[in-house]
Parts: C-alpha cells; sequence; structure tokens
C-alpha cells in the first residue's frame, strides 16, 4: 500500500535573553556547572518569579514574523511532573492562554517550489536542568544552569508530509528566528530542539493515524534520518494488519532507531493549572506596533525582493538570503561592483566553497565584501580574466592584500595590447601550420571547434592574461 | 461527584504521595467530601463570567534582562546531601 506520512512538529527554541526568564541569572552556555543556578531556578522555599520583559518582546516578535494572533492577555500555568533536573516539581508554561495564536510561514522545497506551513501556537515556557548520567557512583549527576533558560515552544500544524519538508521546515524557522535576532539558533548547544509527532494513512486517505511522538531530536540530519525510519517502523507494523501504540519514543542517533520511552515517564497527566505566582501578561496595540516597526526584513521578504531587484534565480536568492549576515555581505558586494549576477555567483561558489573547506562562518571570512566587490570590478573592466581572479582570490583568502595589489604585485594584468597580442596569434598560426589547413577546408561548427585550439594556444603563450575577446576576433582576422 | 479509589491512587501516584493501603478508603471518602462542596459551587451560573487567573486586579510587571545574581554555588552546595564536580547527586535516574 502507498502510505503518506502526516508530520508536526514542535520546536523548542532557546530565545537569546542574557538572563533567565523568571530570574537574573546569567544564560551564558558552556559555564561551570551550577556557577548559573540562584535560588529561584534552585526552587529554595519562598522564592518568586519575576517575567523577563526581553523573553515577552521576543516572543512577540516571533508572533509578528508568522504573522499570528498575539494574546492580548496571556497566562502562565503550571506543569506538573517530578524529574530531578526540574527542582519545583512543575514547570512554568502556558497552556490555555499562549501569547503567540495561529500564524503559517513559508518554506522552500528542494525542487524550488514553496509552502506554507500552519502554526498552531507559540509559547513561554522555562528550560530544565541537565540530567548527566555518567558514573557517579551509581548516582546522577544534576546541572541547573540551564533551568530557567527562556524557551518558546513553537507547535506546527500536521502540515508536512515527508522528512524532507520537515527540514526545509526547520530550516527555514532558523532561518526566520536567526533573522529576527531572537536565538542563536545553535543547534549542537542544544538552541533549537525539536519533537516529531508522525502517523501514516493510506493515500488519499483524509482521517489521521494513530502518532507517536519522538523527542530528543536536535539535528537537522537526525530529524531526517528519525522520521525515516519511523515511517518504515509504522509502515511495516500497518502492513502486517497492526496497529500502532499512541506512544513516545526517542531516537537513538548511534543505533539509528527509535525506541519506546517507559511509560512511567509519560505519564501525560500535567495537571496544568493557573500559575498563582504571575499575573496575567497584558500587551497592548502601542507596544505590539512599537515591535511591528522595528522588526528587520524577513528571510520572504528578503528573497522575492532579491529575484525583483537583482533579478536572480529563485535558487539563487534562497541561498543568498539564508542567513542575515550572508544576504547582507551579498549586498555589500553588489554596492562595491555594481553587478549582482556576477556578485551572486562569486559569493556562492568562490566564496561559500572556501569558507566550507575552511569551516568557517560568513562572518569570519578573510575577504570582506567590499574587497571582493574590488576583485569583481577588475574582472568587470577587463583587467584580468575570470581564471585570473580565481588565482587574486586564492591569493586574497591567503591574505597577500586587496585584489588591485595581488594583480600589480604578481603581474597578473589582462593583456589587452593589441600589437603584442597581434605577435602572439601570428606566432601561434605560423606553429600550427597542420591546423591552419584543417580548419580553412573545414566548415561552420568544426571551425568553430578549432578556432578554441587557436585560442588555447595564445592563452598557453600569454600564461593565461591574453584578453580572451581581443583574442577571438584577431584570429578571425587573421584565418583566412 | 464520587471518585473512585483507583483515581485516588493514580492522583496520589503523580503527586508522589505515599497513602498507606488500610488509609485508601478514608482518603477517598474525604476527598468525595471535599468534591461535593464543588458540585455546590458548580451550579452557579457562569456563562457570562470570565476565568479568573488571579484574584489579584492587576497585571504581570517586568523585570529588564539584566544579569543580577551572583554565583553562590558553594552556599548552596553547603546545604545539599551529595555534591560532586559542582553538580547535585540524586538518586540514579533510569533513562
Amino acid at each position: 500500500m502507498q502510505w503518506e506520512t502526516v508530520i508536526g512538529l514542535e520546536v523548542h527554541l532557546q530565545l537569546a535573553t542574557r538572563s533567565k526568564i523568571f530570574s537574573g541569572s546569567a544564560t551564558t552556555f558552556g559555564a561551570e556547572p551550577n556557577t548559573q543556578a540562584s535560588a529561584v531556578d534552585l526552587a529554595m522555599p519562598g522564592m518568586l518569579p519575576v517575567l523577563n520583559a526581553e523573553a515577552v518582546r521576543y516572543a512577540v516578535m516571533f508572533g509578528l514574523g508568522i504573522g499570528a494572533q498575539i494574546g492580548r492577555r496571556s497566562v502562565f500555568d503550571r506543569k506538573n511532573y517530578f524529574y530531578p533536573d526540574l527542582p519545583k516539581g512543575y514547570q512554568i508554561s502556558q497552556f490555555e492562554s499562549p501569547i503567540v495564536g495561529r500564524g503559517s510561514f513559508e518554506i522552500q522545497l528542494e525542487d524550488g517550489s514553496t509552502r506554507s506551513i500552519g502554526i498552531t501556537r507559540a509559547h513561554l515556557e522555562e528550560d530544565a536542568g541537565k540530567s548527566l548520567h555518567e558514573d557517579f557512583h551509581g548516582q546522577t549527576g544534576i546541572d541547573l544552569n540551564r533551568a530557567g533558560t527562556p524557551l518558546l515552544e513553537i507547535v506546527s500544524e500536521p502540515d508536512l508530509r515527508n522528512a524532507a519538508e520537515a527540514v526545509a521546515y526547520l530550516k527555514a524557522m532558523h532561518s526566520l528566528v536567526t533573522y529576527l535576532g531572537i536565538s542563536d539558533g545553535n543547534m549542537a548547544e542544544g538552541s533549537m530542539r525539536c519533537d516529531i509527532n508522525i502517523s501514516l494513512r493510506p493515500m488519499g486517505s483524509d482521517t489521521l493515524g494513530t502518532r507517536t511522538e519522538i523527542k530528543n531530536v536536535n539535528s537537522f540530519r537526525f530529524v531526517e534520518k528519525a522520521i525515516r525510519h519511523e515511517f518504515e517502523r509504522q509502515a511495516d507494523i500497518l502492513e502486517d494488519g497492526g496497529r500502532i501504540i499512541q506512544e513516545t519514543r526517542l531516537y537513538d542517533a548511534d543505533l539509528d532507531e527509535t525506541r519506546p520511552m517507559r511509560s512511567k515517564e509519560v505519564a501525560n497527566d500535567y495537571r496544568y493549572f493557573p500559575e498563582p505566582d504571575l499575573l496575567p501578561v497584558v500587551i497592548d496595540e502601542d507596544y505590539i506596533e512599537s515591535i511591528r516597526a522595528g522588526l528587520p526584513e524577513l528571510p520572504t521578504g528578503k528573497r522575492h525582493r532579491f529575484v525583483e531587484q537583482y533579478d536572480l534565480s529563485r535558487y539563487d536568492a534562497n541561498v543568498l538570503a539564508d542567513s542575515r549576515t550572508l544576504a547582507d555581505y551579498f549586498e555589500a558586494v553588489v554596492a562595491s561592483c555594481g553587478d549582482a549576477k556576477i556578485a551572486a555567483n562569486w559569493v556562492q561558489v568562490e566564496l561559500l566553497g572556501q569558507l566550507n573547506k575552511a569551516a568557517l562562518d560568513i562572518a569570519d571570512s578573510p575577504v570582506s565584501a567590499p574587497a571582493l566587490g574590488g576583485l569583481i570590478q577588475r574582472i568587470l573592466d577587463n583587467s584580468i580574466s575570470g581564471k585570473i581572479a580565481k588565482q587574486v582570490f586564492e591569493a586574497m583568502w591567503q591574505g597577500e592584500g586587496s585584489a588591485d595589489e595581488i594583480i600589480e604585485a604578481r603581474g597578473l594584468k589582462q593583456l589587452s595590447d593589441s600589437g603584442e597580442l597581434e605577435t602572439m596569434v601570428d606566432k601561434v598560426i605560423a606553429a600550427n601550420a597542420g591546423q591552419v589547413e584543417q580548419y580553412l577546408a573545414a566548415d561552420g561548427d568544426r571551425r568553430k571547434k578549432l578556432v578554441g585550439f587557436f585560442v588555447g594556444q595564445v592563452m598557453k603563450l600569454s600564461k593565461g592574461q591574453a584578453n580572451p575577446q581581443m583574442v577571438n576576433e584577431l584570429l578571425a582576422k587573421k584565418l583566412v | 461527584m464520587a471518585i473512585e479509589q483507583n483515581e485516588i491512587e493514580k492522583i496520589a501516584e503523580l503527586a508522589r504521595i505515599r497513602i498507606a493501603p488500610d488509609q485508601i478508603g478514608q482518603v477517598t471518602g474525604r476527598i468525595t467530601e471535599i468534591l461535593g462542596m464543588v458540585d455546590q459551587l458548580q451550579a452557579v451560573d457562569t456563562r457570562d463570567i470570565e476565568p479568573l487567573a488571579n484574584p489579584l486586579d492587576a497585571v504581570q510587571r517586568l523585570r529588564p534582562d539584566e544579569v543580577t545574581e551572583e554565583n553562590h554555588r558553594e552556599a548552596f552546595q553547603a546545604i545539599a546531601p551529595a555534591v560532586e564536580n559542582g553538580l547535585y547527586l540524586v538518586p540514579r535516574v533510569v533513562e
């Protein structure tokens, strides 16, 4: 049978505040254990939460970024469960009245098409601490530095249909939140974690099958693998006439499999009730409008603008608008050289190629945007060929100076002196009498091929510096 | 509204409260009485009344995003039953 996969994602996004959501503790990643855990984070008796204004602002920014309704009066609730990395015995979260309501946003699929994915809601909550299960004489170690870090939990509609779409969704989400600057989006450090809800149904059916939830997935690659694995598992069961049990499973990256969590850990009875230590958060129109006015241009808008303004292909626009720093870099190169198409090409091929090789972020590129623009200018004014430009770029990457300095120092300037070129062309023609004869005997198409041979010889003679257009013209004149 | 004994057992487990087997019947009876009182409240017509999240007629004040806490790990860990390498140790949590 042909199965359709139905996927909904819950993304837990750590917000990039300096201090925690309900206390004045720092949120810096990687600090010594428990050095950023205050009396509030430790749930000492009598401690009270005080809400961080920036966490609220970030949540509203996200809501506006996906065109969602902002909860004018949102309420915090207690989600009750016992685990040692949650000292209070409850997590402060939002249940009935989240800060962000229904919205949607656009994802890019590999074939270049786009789809709109619904967001059910997003709510503010606090992160838990970390349990370390290495051997502490048969005990578990608890680090509460992460406890109380602000999270925005973003719940999607079950609108995704396969692993590739789920990954595209996460990439688009990552791009959106880093554009907004509300999270560093660092998945390796757990800034963006994902739970996957997945079910299967016969192709063409519009009723939902029984779903499972896969927890603990924190990279794009693992999301893809976990979904593929869970699809196989559910399809096997259904095809054998079995039934899917609604349960929570863990993805084990080492074994590349999902397995059920122990049922006691998933007693999904959190007994939510309104958090009596916090009052309702009231958000007014002026506040929302002031945030809306300060929103940066977002990925979708930027992609469309790149296509319109610079006449880029959708593919190029998608790559270049992927991150705000890359988009800004690209636009600075365009501003410096004046040719968007060549700029797009150089940024994507040479620059991103080198950055990938060196595992560097665009922000750490040894070649600045104006410097790359300067190099492209020399291609545009025919000082150097595209091929020589690649050499110059390599040298710029190694820190040898600006494009002009390197061209000067290495004597790479393109040979456009017609007298000098003519001498070279004559030399090549004289040295290859056989090919000249063949050329003269050949017809149109074959001639074109043979001309390439002569151009190649002249380029070789000039060490790649001959102006190819002038060489072509000279050859056309001489080969008669 | 009556509550069944097995529901009491489940809630007790979720709340990590141990109730001795010979007391479960008594606890069930008492909670049933409390629920009877809730039933009386339920009789009030609340159709036009907005749910109350907090009895105070006030809204949440927000705190500026500033780090105001210092590291007091030593003081906190001095009163903890077991610590090692800066971590609090607890009975093993099975994953």
